[in-house]
């Protein structure tokens, strides 16, 4: 990328004498294997995610595609089972995860005034980790009992009975857990510990704040996920009975602790794109953010609420009646901090000065449809309406509402909002517009169908459907085409910018607020390495 | 350089090559264990052979640390970020434990009582269409009687002793700490030695645990949820306690290389971290695995 012929700047005035002469990145591929620069391994990241944003597209695709007519068309029921199952991991850990790790990796320090994450040999260890975890993963598609099928929520008994490729899975989220888990570390101490002087916590950005939370729920609940598919493998390999009534155990309890990751997990792929949002819209409103204490403390809510909702998933499965309520209430009880948040982000662009460049297009897109999808999940939060929507469409359709015109939608927007930053170029405004409006039009051809159908009954992760249900499918598999490859554009925009273009200036839009904006664009190799003294008054967010 | 005037900047280190090693590592580990218990070839070689890697890995990176820590090479503000590291660590580590605890106390308290008939929605008739006769008490291998007839492990013996133990080598712990910020190197190396050997007996007495409960409980892994919970909980700790041996040891070899200093010696303290929330795990297990 264009960071190799950043001239460096002439901050030596500090210590130079302990292996500390290098200060541009190392030529060749090696610099890439063993970098500590916050803004290589962010770099790394990003590629890695939208690499992975493909792989797991194409599986969606593969999924629509036998959609588009009832019957079994093209692939067989095993390997569309095995499509959905990846497709969800993919998306998951090896798209939106990782997405946003390499946002945090170039943003944070900046935002922060620090010279680079607090471990940098760690920062190289977690990214370094996911493509290695991704083959052991990616590679069970090639055995001969071919790949996880089950489910990404890998529910037993159904996944014990999986083949060959079951130890491969189980070890390979072990793998990715241990990156998430040093990662999340690297990122609390940071935030923790790198500050440049002066800077108080109430001062930091939004997406700052929102990836020291999102981070606590990663060390909280990824172990937890861990122990699980631990108590899976040794009940598969070697005869303990945790998940076997016939011995005492319960395949409810997996559920129970799965879920007990499982829904922070969803907040951990929603938080920071709530700071993204936070930044973004502020910048192009040119009003300061809304109600910034509000938002600290509704993301702090979010964070502890989503402990004690798990089972929201389990309405069907069975439990006591007073696990029913408790979990619908707190469940319910989440949309309040949450629509804080929304009525923050319109009250900052209430009476702004607005302007619609493209990442404000993208974040008033998040706005809205992810506010779709929060309303729908507020229907399924009510047991006795869950009862009837459990396993169907519906479902698909509310967290691809979050997850797709929400979590991915930021992260389109913060490409293109830093993108100039980070390659000192500005991107091609006309085509970002268009990749925007084209986008939104197929997304909602894609989702929003999914409502329909599933009201109407249509149940997921099978690859045959009744014939009432033909029309609406055949038209969000339109959709999925349409979406899938318009996100070609988002590529070619990237890799465009990256090789030239306009040049950005170091502030590079009129309302930018924060210390990522005081360094030049591309921002040098190594930023801040002599903290800025921040006072009250600084402008940090 | 000293090690007494500590610099100024932030030490960003450049061109890691250890985390690259530990990943090839892990990755031949990985798959290979899987392999293995696939039953397929050449899986136990390379999980050998990984588990080296990574063993490799982990004496060339904490060397590289330890050799830079020695030479000056930190500050204060890098001080804070190794501690901040290890106690999110040891958090986490408490989290991946809760999964476990949390199934032993799901087994007890819900699971088990309704496979017996107790409990609304529907227990009774699971019961008695599924498991009619099946009495739920715990020490419980569940309706099926999975792994036959065992009996139960007590307390009293050797978890005990192992509990004085462990309770002992906090203690002792504590006593290098001290002669440590006294700057007293010789009893911190006797007390690290003490710490170190206790932890080791710990786990040759959890051994012999572990072959009596096979040889003459007829107990084990296989015998339903007790053995599941029982040999699970325990042995993710027993794990825990032989790598925090492990790393005390190489803490006081690193000692008799005059290594640390009275104002020095983080290593150490990480240890001593890890060593008490093992310890403090442990009493959990002996209340709630052995005792209730
Ligand atoms: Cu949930």
């Amino acid at each position: 990328m264009s960071s190799n012929d950043v001239t460096h700047h002439a901050a030596d005035d500090h210590d130079h004498d302990h292996g500390h002469d290098e200060h541009g990145p190392a030529p060749g591929l090696m610099r890439w294997v063993t970098t500590t620069n916050h803004k290589d391994i962010g770099t790394l990241y990003l590629w890695f995610s939208l690499v992975m944003f493909f792989i797991g597209g194409a599986m969606a695709l593969v999924i629509r595609a036998e959609l588009f007519q009832p019957g079994i068309q093209i692939v067989d029921p095993m390997f569309f089972n095995s499509m959905t199952t990846m497709h969800a991991i993919v998306m998951i850990f090896g798209v939106v995860m990782p997405a946003f790790v390499g946002l945090a990796n170039w943003m944070i320090p900046m935002m922060i005034g620090a010279p680079d994450m607090a471990l940098p040999r760690l920062n190289n260890w977690s990214f370094w980790i996911m493509p290695f975890a991704f083959t052991i993963m990616l590679s069970t598609l090639f055995m001969d009992s071919g790949g996880p099928a089950g489910g990404w929520t890998l529910y037993p008994p159904l996944v014990l009975q999986m083949g060959d490729s079951f130890a491969y899975v189980i070890f390979a989220i072990h793998f990715l857990g241990i990156s998430s888990v040093m990662g999340s570390i690297n990122i609390v101490a940071t935030i923790f510990n790198m500050r440049a002087p002066g800077m108080t916590f109430m001062q930091m950005p939004m997406f700052v704040w929102t990836w020291l939370i999102t981070a606590y729920l990663l060390i909280a609940t990824i172990p937890v996920f861990a122990g699980a598919v631990t108590m899976l493998l040794t009940d598969r390999f070697f005869g303990t009975s945790f998940f076997n009534a016939a011995g005492g155990g319960d395949p409810v309890m997996f559920q129970h602790i799965f879920w007990f990751f499982g829904h922070p997990e969803v907040y951990i792929l929603i938080l920071p794109a709530f700071g993204i949002v936070s930044s973004i819209i502020p910048t192009f409103a040119r009003k300061p953010l809304f109600g910034y204490d509000s938002m600290v403390y509704a993301t702090a809510s979010i964070a502890f609420l989503s402990f004690i909702v798990w089972a929201h998933h389990m309405f069907t499965t069975g439990m006591p009646l007073a696990g029913s309520l408790f979990f619908m209430f707190s469940t319910m009880m989440i949309s309040v901090p949450t629509g804080v948040k929304v009525f923050n982000w319109v009250a900052t662009m209430w009476r702004g000065s607005m302007t619609f460049e493209t990442p404000m297009l993208f974040a008033i897109g998040f706005v809205i449809m992810f506010t779709v999808g929060g309303l729908s999940g507020l229907m399924l939060a009510i047991t006795p309406a869950d009862i009837q929507y459990h396993d169907t469409y519906f479902v698909v359709a509310h967290f691809h509402y979050v997850l797709v015109p929400g979590a991915i939608y930021s992260l389109m927007a913060a490409t293109y909002y830093w993108l100039p930053k980070w390659t000192g170029n500005m991107y091609d405004e006309t085509l970002g517009k268009w990749h925007f409006w084209i986008s939104t039009v197929f997304v909602n051809v894609l989702f929003f169908p999914m409502h329909f159908v599933g009201l109407a009954g249509m149940p997921r992760r099978i690859p045959d459907y009744s014939l009432q249900f033909a029309d609406w499918n055949m038209i969000a598999t339109i959709g999925a085409f349409g979406f899938g490859f318009s996100q070609l554009m988002f590529v070619y925009i990237i890799v465009k910018c990256v090789r030239g273009g306009e040049k950005a200036t170091a502030n590079v839009w009129e309302g930018a607020r924060g210390l990522e904006w005081t360094v030049a664009s591309p921002a040098p190799y190594h930023t801040f390495e002599t903290a800025p003294a921040i006072e009250s008054s600084t402008v940090t967010r | 350089m000293s090690s007494t005037t500590a610099p100024s900047a932030y030490y960003i280190p450049h061109a890691a090559r250890w985390p690259i090693v530990g990943s090839v590592g892990l990755f031949i580990f990985f798959y290979g264990f899987a392999t293995w218990l696939n039953g397929a070839a050449f899986g136990k070689e390379m999980f050998f052979l990984g588990t080296a890697i990574v063993v490799f890995m982990m004496f060339g990176w904490f060397g590289q640390v330890a050799r830079e820590s020695e030479s000056g090479t930190y500050n204060g503000q890098v001080d804070s970020s190794f501690r901040m590291c290890m106690m999110w660590f040891i958090f986490s580590e408490v989290m991946f434990f809760a999964a476990f605890f949390g199934a032993l106390f799901y087994a007890r308290s819900f699971s088990g009582p309704w496979l017996g008939g107790d409990g609304a929605g529907g227990a009774e008739m699971t019961n008695a269409i599924l498991y009619q006769g099946h009495d739920y008490v715990w020490p419980s291998d569940g309706p099926a009687h999975i792994g036959g007839g065992f009996q139960q492990m007590g307390w009293f013996g050797l978890p005990l002793i192992n509990t004085l133990l462990l309770l002992t080598s906090g203690l002792t712990c504590t006593f290098a700490h001290h002669a440590i910020r006294e700057g007293k190197r010789k009893p911190f190396i006797l007390w690290l030695g003490a710490t170190v050997g206790l932890g080791f007996i710990f786990v040759c007495l959890q051994a012999y645990e572990y072959y009596h409960a096979y040889s003459a409980l007829n107990l084990k892994m296989t015998s339903g949820i007790y053995g599941s919970t029982f040999f699970m909980l325990t042995g993710f700790h027993g794990f825990h306690v032989t790598m925090g041996a492990i790393i005390l040891l190489v803490v006081m070899i690193r000692a008799m290389f005059s290594h640390f200093s009275a104002d020095n010696h983080f290593a150490f303290e990480a240890a001593a971290w890890y060593w008490h929330f093992v310890d403090v795990v442990w009493l959990g297990l002996f209340i709630f695995v052995y005792l209730l």
